[in-house]
């Protein structure tokens, strides 16, 4: 573990915490991390591929703005200086903004999200956009229309997606920490697969204005990190009420930074978890690694020797959750990518004069869109079309329903009975190989069973690490009730310490040896 | 452009009976836009009222405008419609240049008001138009052809875009399919816009200009053989931009469609677009295949639950609508329905109510303001309101005339000045010296002047031909240039022919 | 349920703006016809009298007071067009009329 005094060595390998008592006391400056983040960068983007756009002149200019106002003694907020990296479905005001699609190629946004502007409210230094999957449509980052990603810990599997240029950034140490957006689990299986913490919040918790939206019911941004405190003061950073999204809950955020040291301490009695049949328990199991499924029941037998009481609960609903979730996201994904017409931004192809309107926007989506995104805008068409709408996109919204009484079933309501988090596996699989995945989109789509249910019915769920399996990371997935986003890290944290305690070191640690060396 | 054959009108309701239905959008006048606090002001430079959300940039989020909201309310409460408990903005998805995310923000199965009803009269007889719904959504941007011939869309160029009308709120209110009308069918049509336009406009939520196309309307119209139990096939003429163009084109697709069915045709169900030129209407094209909207419940924005004490708030602040407002002014200013309808056509109620309100009698302001000001501004081409006169200045007109200081042909030249801008009445009245001439010695001395002048005349008089005074009322009226009574020079000059 | 033809995946690429090619046509029908056959499960859910689920947030009555903020320059607005002439997004010629 890398401590202040050991400056001299790579800043990249701390984390946020540590970066940032050593930026206030004055060790280091936000010129010198940024520096070493985009030499790590320059040095290892070439084959892990985890960014779409860096401007190492913005942000060396950004730091040195920190530096400047540190020196004239200026109020700093606790991240100032901080690098930090957004997936590049977030919309950055001048700086390139694609969403991993071609259509987007060159566009650069007149505004800021919500998210993109409170981090830089708060004095981080963006490093730059990372690499996704095209509208986020995908789990695996192969469905960029750029070049796919790998993951840090075997350079020939997949680093997860949609999110997987932020986990192959933030496990690859190119970044601190970074944002990720969660539709179907798009932040928590890229976590999960690169050995990171990553949590999708409360749906309405952070604001989705400037987010390219993929499926709007489901959409929500959140941290990934390379701890459970550090996730907790990246998402306190960027959470809370916000006018422009009328989807935003007006509630102040529970105290995540506050949980995660409370769960660091370790002690979890009390606390009732209930461990999901329907995820990879008894007869649940076709599809699920058998290294996965052990590394969770290990965790699963940390926390009851952490004092939680564990049970299993059936959620019985959970079954048809890839059904509705694979008929929700692309009907919504049809209606919000209708934009992408050629008119106002973004590509145009076919406009030689002879065309007329409708070809050019058929041909320029044609061009424009990678097959993926076509599949689902073509399924979400038909879902949605009269004839159709009943018995596939209404009867999903029904199946919603279902899979949110199950959840409110589980957590026994207001009166207690109840379990007070739901765990499963985060992910089936460890990261399988590039490409195997390609041809079969329901192979692909499976990569999502476990963290469908919580996106649908809008609930908190986190992903942990809980050892390697076939030397791969697995994670270990903890959901919790509406707004109780708290217990989610508090959990992990108790987690995360005890197995870095028990192994004597964390699991990155483990990272085979960076290329930088 | 093909020429219809077209049946005489009066023709067309001996065989048919016509169905119409009538689709009419309103932009509010709110300050801002539906879901982002872009301007509305008409006539902007293009594309400086925009913003992310209202060019639909990726990312871009709506959240609805709260006064938008308030006014649809209002405008269904005016109408009897039911305000729901619970409603939601659907995305209603189609493809076209004005449109800028791809879909319109509009309502579907869940409108913010259901049903009501107004009554309209022509010709003395009452018609009730019952209406489906009121629902709020977001107008267009605005395409601009260029190249071709007429700057339509056909042979067009190429097309330019304008979004600064785009996401405007505008409210929808669809009637029910009104039967029964026969051949008042076009004017049942016309008084229901009319009417409408004047409720909207009471209620102070759109300016309901036409010719700025803040009020725009569709006309549905079908025909079935008389007696016949089941409705024709209808088409739906779309962009009826004026009072008097709804009527017509009603007017124009009965004809057309009754030569059609007389020949043995079909209706196509079309949309037609009418031309305010010829008052005709013709066929869009035709789609390769019907549309298909795939409206869902729209997921960026939340319900709207208008709860019981928002609805009574609206309901309490809601001013008093033109229907009763003419039944009032009506019975105090004793007048009969058709007097009113005369009144309220000729866009005289405000002015005249405001006239008996500046101290003018019912009587004297509806003379005023249907006889010498109505002439006038005919004359000009302008409407009443529009002419260089207020209702206080008719009231103080009045005024003068009923005090005596001047009389009717007075009060005539009176006004030319005052429209002229000259000044209040009393004040053209003082400047010219127009009031009328007492038993002045001005006039004794006319008077006295006209007896000298004319004793031929004295003599007849005074031999018995009475008749002969009225030469010299003449002669004094003309030295005096109008401005004496004539009256009083005639008692006058009784009493000094005969005594003298 | 119903399956995917390729004339039905023709026409919602039409519907949708997507100038697909006959090769693309001949997978997509393929493979949708498959993940339809597995999103096609929530038709055997129970779901007779339960109330379909649009927004997960129990939010109502979310507004913006109407009050005019800033628009975008005009030069921001246009700058990334594909084409814009007089101040307006230009566009090849329409032939659909507007629906
Ligand atoms: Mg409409
Ligand atoms: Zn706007």
């Amino acid at each position: 573990m890398s401590t202040p005094g050991a400056m001299s060595t790579d800043l990249t390998t701390l984390d946020v915490a540590a970066l940032q008592s050593a930026l206030s006391t004055g060790e280091v400056s936000a010129v010198e991390v940024t520096r070493a983040h985009l030499d790590r960068i320059a040095a290892d983007d070439a084959r892990l591929g985890a960014y779409l756009h860096v401007d190492p002149d913005a942000a060396l200019a950004a730091a040195a703005e920190v530096d400047r106002a540190r020196a004239a003694g200026g109020e700093l907020g606790p991240l100032a200086g901080i690098p930090v990296a957004l997936k590049d479905v977030v919309v950055t005001e001048g700086v390139p903004t694609t969403s991993g699609s071609k259509i987007l190629e060159g566009w650069r946004p007149p505004y800021d999200a919500t998210v993109a502007g409170r981090l830089k409210a708060a004095g981080t230094v963006l490093l730059g956009k990372t690499n996704m999957d095209e509208f986020a449509m995908g789990s695996s980052t192969e469905n960029s229309a750029y070049r796919p990603t790998r993951n840090p810990w075997d350079l020939d599997r997949i680093p997860g997606g949609s999110s997987g240029g932020s986990s192959a950034a933030v496990a690859g140490h190119l970044a601190p920490w970074a944002i990720g957006t969660d539709t179907g689990g798009s932040i928590r299986q890229p976590a999960a697969v690169t050995g990171l913490v990553g949590h999708k919040p409360t749906y309405g918790s952070v604001s989705r204005y400037g987010l390219i939206a993929f499926s709007s019911s489901l959409d929500q941004a959140g941290p990934m990190a390379r701890t459970v405190l550090d996730a907790a003061l990246l998402h306190e950073a960027i959470g809370g009420h916000d006018p422009r999204d009328s989807t935003s809950i007006d509630a102040p955020l529970p105290g995540l930074v506050a949980a995660a040291r409370q769960g660091a301490r370790g002690d979890l009695s009390g606390l009732k978890v209930g461990v999901v049949t329907e995820l990879g328990g008894d007869g649940h199991q076709e599809g699920y690694g058998a290294g996965v499924l052990e590394r969770v029941a290990a965790a699963v037998a940390l926390l009851t020797e952490l004092g939680a009481e564990v049970r299993p609960v059936s959620c019985p609903s959970f079954d048809l959750a890839l059904a509705a979730y694979y008929l929700i996201a692309p009907s919504e994904a049809s209606s919000n990518l209708a934009r992408f017409d050629g008119v106002r931004f973004g590509l145009r192809v076919g406009d030689d004069g002879s065309a007329d309107l409708d070809e050019v926007m058929a041909l320029t989506r044609e061009q424009g869109f990678g097959p993926e995104v076509k599949r689902r805008i073509i399924l979400g068409t038909y879902a949605l079309s009269s004839g159709y709408y009943e018995a596939y996109y209404g009867q999903a919204q029904k199946v919603r329903t279902l899979i949110t009484r199950d959840f409110t079933a589980a957590y026994g309501g207001a009166d207690g009975g109840g379990v007070d988090v739901l765990v499963s596996p985060t992910s089936p699989t460890v990261a399988w190989p590039i490409g195997a995945r390609v041809d079969d989109p329901i192979a692909m789509y499976a990569a999502d069973l476990c963290t469908l249910p919580a996106s649908l019915a809008g609930v908190p769920a986190i992903s942990v690490p809980c050892g390697l399996s076939e030397g791969l990371p697995v994670g270990l997935q903890v959901m919790a009730p509406a707004l109780a986003d708290d217990r989610c890290y508090r959990v992990a944290a108790a987690l995360e310490a005890a197995q870095d305690a028990a192994r004597g070191h964390r699991l990155l640690d483990e990272l085979p040896t960076p290329a930088a060396a | 452009m093909t020429t219809d054959r077209l049946v005489e009108f009066d023709e067309v309701t001996t065989r048919y009976e016509p169905v119409i239905g009538l689709e009419t959008h309103v932009e509010l006048g709110t300050a801002s836009k539906m879901f982002c606090g872009c301007s509305t002001t008409f006539g902007a430079e293009p594309n400086t009222q925009t913003c992310p959300v209202c060019l639909g940039l990726p990312g871009s989020l709506p959240v609805a405008n709260e006064a938008a909201v308030a006014a649809t309310i209002q405008i269904g409460l005016a109408l009897g419609s039911e305000i729901a408990p619970w409603c939601r903005f659907a995305r209603k998805n189609y493809f076209y240049p004005d449109i800028p995310k791809g879909f319109q923000t509009s309502q579907y199965d869940e409108p913010l008001c259901v049903g009501g009803h107004l009554d309209v009269e022509v010709d003395g007889e009452t018609y009730r138009v019952e209406i489906e719904r009121v629902h709020l959504e977001e107008d267009t941007g605005k395409n601009l052809h260029v190249g071709g011939a007429t700057g339509r869309i056909h042979g067009a160029d190429h097309s330019l875009v304008d979004y600064n009308r785009a996401g405007i709120p505008l409210v929808e209110i669809v009637t029910r399919p009104v039967p029964g009308a026969g051949a008042r069918a076009p004017e049942v049509a016309r008084a229901y816009v009319t009417e409408l336009r004047e409720i909207v406009q009471a209620l102070g939520v759109s300016d309901v200009r036409m010719e700025q196309g803040s009020l725009r309307c569709d006309v549905n119209i079908s025909l079935n053989p008389a007696g016949a139990a089941e409705w024709g096939t209808r088409t739906e003429t779309k962009n009826v931009n004026s009072l008097r163009s709804v009527e017509r084109a009603v007017r124009y697709e009965m004809r057309r469609q009754a030569a059609r069915l007389d020949d043995g045709g079909r209706i196509v169900q079309e949309t037609r677009h009418f031309h305010e030129d010829t008052g005709s209407t013709s066929a869009g094209r035709s789609k390769e295949e019907a549309t298909d909207y795939r409206y869902f419940p729209e997921p960026d924005l939340v319900p709207i639950a208008a709860d019981a004490d928002w609805i009574a708030g609206l309901k309490a602040g809601l001013p008093e609508l033109p229907a009763a407002r003419r039944s009032r002014l009506q019975q105090e200013w004793g007048i009969s329905g058709n007097e009113m309808t005369w009144l309220a056509n000729a866009g005289a109620l405000g002015l005249v109510e405001e006239t008996v309100a500046a101290g003018a009698s019912p009587t004297d302001a509806r003379k005023w303001w249907l006889g010498d000001l109505a002439r006038r501004a005919n004359e000009a081409g302008s409407e009443l309101a529009e002419l260089a006169v207020t209702p206080a200045q008719v009231a103080e007109l009045a005024g003068l005339i009923a005090e005596g200081t001047i009389n009717d042909k007075l009060a005539r030249q009176v006004l030319d000045r005052v429209l002229a801008g000259e000044g209040d009445p009393a004040k053209v009245v003082e400047a010219q010296g127009l009031a009328v001439l007492g038993e002045s010695d001005e006039l004794v001395a006319a008077v006295e002047a006209a007896i000298a002048g004319a004793p031929d005349v004295v003599a007849k008089v005074q031999s018995g031909k009475v008749q002969a005074l009225g030469a010299l009322v003449g002669a004094v009226m003309k030295t005096t240039r109008g401005k004496a009574d004539a009256a009083t020079v005639r008692r006058m000059l009784e009493e000094r022919v005969h005594t003298s | 349920m119903s399956n995917l033809s390729r004339t039905d995946v023709e026409h919602l690429a039409r519907l949708a703006r997507l100038a697909v090619t006959d090769e693309e046509l001949d997978v997509f029908a393929g493979q949708l016809d498959v993940v339809l056959g597995a999103v096609a499960r929530v038709g055997e859910a129970a779901v007779a009298d339960v109330p379909p689920t649009s927004h997960v947030v129990p939010l109502t009555n979310v507004f913006r007071p109407d009050v005019v903020t800033p628009s975008l320059p005009r030069d921001q607005v246009l700058a990334g067009a594909p084409a814009a002439e007089d101040d307006r997004f230009r566009v090849p010629r329409i032939l659909q009329e507007e629906a």
